[in-house]
């Protein structure tokens, strides 16, 4: 008995151990963790939180933050701490499409040119090296100007920057991948292409995902943020942080610092998460960089 | 034998180039007119049909596609990029010419900020691995790449020009004054010409930006000699070094920050896109009159051809950049050339 409680006790400890980082990269991760859940939190439960409508007028113009308004109004009078709560559902929703549309266009391409090889790998190499070698959020200010604004079109012109990424690392992995053992028995008992690179290559490519993923949504959300600062992400009154960003820039000589500062704020917060995490799973999964 | 190897190199990567040249510009003109329909992003949708037909046949866009595409190439060999569609229809390669050398001078001392403070921190971090400075710097890295540029430098812009009025918050130069314009840098040309109240002026107000553009770059220098620094510090010849008695400044400088330098040097220039961008959002920002500026006000004013003219001598400046780090390199390391 005394042993089996004994033991409890010890998982239990262990257990709680466990969740608390022991190594800096663990700290890292965990803080990125908690910044983008609070973010998602706050993302999903926004009507319940905010204490006004982000696009009514519920109080005068540029109010001080005060207790009625924690964080002020903006230059049309509304809430500013409405306006990034809903705003928190913009920059998650965004992102998240962009980077699955450039994941699973990336990882796709990657796959089937890595493979395939020959003149159809030289040519996508050499477009997708061009679109990696060319300055994102220049190409995507082009592309949101031509497509026009709008949640979609906004995901895709970010989605078309980070394609190059994952392609490019996926069809290395293929590469060597191809010329592996496995591969060369899978092949030997007559396994079709397909299932060779969708049943052996592909989970052996995906492990490396997560990692350039965290990085790419930081990135993601950045390029998001310029482009509603330029005015070309989505229309007017949907509450996003870098169209806010702007708006209260116009107010800054007059001394009215709130309503640029706190939407700038959250910008900087949920890139610092996706960031934080990345750099702290890719320490902790490649053992090279531990010192 | 050595300089015959560099020139077969340097040869072989310009043909390698060619070839990126056509692909990127054959993207920008498929996003110029296959993404969204040119006319009506120049006219904004509501326009009689005669003013829509007037437009195409202006800019020719009622041919065929790849006619299109083999004229605008045509056109770009000549050097010619069109003429802007607004305020005197002027040729954009002048508008380009105009704004080119301020963000030249915002990128160069940026660029000079983000290395000094990149490699003083990332130093300090490799010298001391696993201690709380190192730490503090890793983490300056991070935070730093995810700074959003709009943000810090409106916060420069409340802190040392709304409240301390210490700097002016936007533009190149003072508007009362009149610099003589030899080379379009202004701080170089307060220099050649003697005018000190010009160039006291351009100083001043290229202070925020550069500071704005350096420190969201330095974070990257930071983590890239943190890195690379630590790995030669671990070097057989860094312990045989000190094992002789060298004190240990001359074997982090002489020793290790030396050998470190090759690597931080190419991935610099692997960075300079980022560069760009930077440099973008900044002018923006600080109504600096660059490129950046050039194609955010062009793109508001439905400014075809101007956008186009401005996006192709963006990839262009990137191959070329890419190029020269390129050869640069492999002149620095031999290995590279094979």
């Amino acid at each position: 008995m005394i042993d089996v409680k004994y033991s409890l006790s010890k998982h239990i400890v262990s257990g709680i151990r466990a969740i608390f980082p022991r190594r800096t990269a663990e700290y890292f991760a965990l803080i990125g963790l908690i910044l983008i859940l609070s973010i998602i939190v706050m993302a999903i439960f926004a009507p319940l939180i905010a204490p006004y409508n982000p696009i009514k007028k519920v109080g005068d113009i540029l109010e001080r933050p005060s207790n009625k308004f924690i964080l002020g109004t903006d230059g049309l009078g509304r809430d500013i701490l409405s306006r990034i709560i809903f705003g928190a559902r913009t920059a998650i929703l965004v992102t998240f499409l962009a980077i699955s549309i450039s994941l699973s266009v990336g990882v796709f391409l990657g796959l089937l040119s890595g493979y395939i090889g020959g003149k159809f790998d030289s040519v996508f190499s050499l477009i997708m090296d061009a679109v990696y070698s060319f300055p994102g959020l220049i190409l995507a200010i082009v592309l949101t100007a031509m497509l026009g604004p709008g949640i979609v079109n906004t995901a895709i012109a970010i989605a078309v920057i980070y394609t190059p990424t994952y392609f490019r690392m996926v069809r290395g992995l293929v590469l060597s991948l191809k010329e592996s053992l496995f591969v060369e028995a899978a092949r030997a008992i007559g396994a079709r292409d397909r299932t060779i690179v969708f049943k052996y290559i592909f989970p052996n490519v995906i492990s490396s995902v997560p990692i350039v993923l965290s990085l790419n949504a930081a990135d993601a959300v950045l390029t998001l943020a310029a482009l509603s600062f330029l005015g070309l992400g989505l229309p007017a009154p949907t509450p996003d942080w870098g169209f806010d960003l702007k708006a209260g820039h116009a107010y800054l000589a007059a001394k009215i610092w709130w309503p640029s500062t706190f939407p700038g704020l959250m910008i900087v917060i949920l890139t610092l998460g996706f960031s934080l995490l990345g750099e702290g799973i890719n320490e902790l999964l490649n053992p090279e960089l531990r010192r | 034998m050595r300089m015959a190897s560099l020139k077969v190199y340097i040869v072989r990567r310009i043909l390698l180039a060619i070839p990126m040249v056509f692909i990127l510009l054959g993207i920008v003109f498929l996003i110029m007119r296959v993404a969204g329909d040119p006319v009506s992003a120049i006219l904004g949708g509501h326009a009689p049909q005669e003013q829509i037909q007037q437009i195409k046949e202006q800019l020719g866009l009622n041919r065929p596609l790849l006619i299109q595409f083999f004229d605008y190439l045509g056109q770009l060999l000549r050097g010619n990029l069109g003429r802007s569609l607004i305020w005197g229809q002027r040729p954009v390669i002048n508008e380009i010419w105009d704004h080119f050398p301020a963000t030249l001078e915002l990128s160069v001392c940026s660029f000079i900020i983000s290395v000094i403070i990149g490699i003083f921190t990332g130093m300090i971090a490799a010298t001391h691995p696993n201690k709380p400075l190192d730490h503090t710097f890793r983490l300056y890295g991070i935070i730093t790449y995810g700074l959003f540029i709009p943000w810090i430098g409106i916060m420069f812009q409340l802190l040392f020009g709304v409240y301390l009025g210490l700097l002016p918050i936007g533009g190149r130069i003072g508007t009362l004054m009149e610099p003589k314009i030899i080379t379009g840098l202004y701080i170089l040309d307060g220099l050649l010409t003697l005018d000190f109240d010009s160039l006291a002026s351009a100083i001043k107000h290229l202070i925020l930006p550069s500071l704005t553009l350096g420190i969201y770059l330095s974070g990257i220098y930071t983590r890239l000699t943190r890195t690379h620094l630590m790995e030669i510090l671990e070097k057989d010849f860094i312990k045989a070094a000190r094992a002789r008695g060298l004190p240990e400044k001359v074997v982090i400088y002489r020793h290790g920050l030396k050998n470190a330098f090759i690597p931080i040097l190419t991935m610099m220039g692997l960075q300079f896109a980022l560069l760009l961008v930077g440099a973008v959002l900044t002018e923006i920002t600080f109504s600096w009159p660059g490129m950046g500026s050039l194609l955010f006000e062009r793109i508001t004013y439905r400014d075809f051809t101007t956008v186009q003219g401005t996006v192709v001598f963006f990839a262009l400046i990137v191959v070329t950049v890419n190029l020269l780090v390129d050869i640069v390199y492999a002149y620095i390391d031999p290995r590279i050339r094979y």
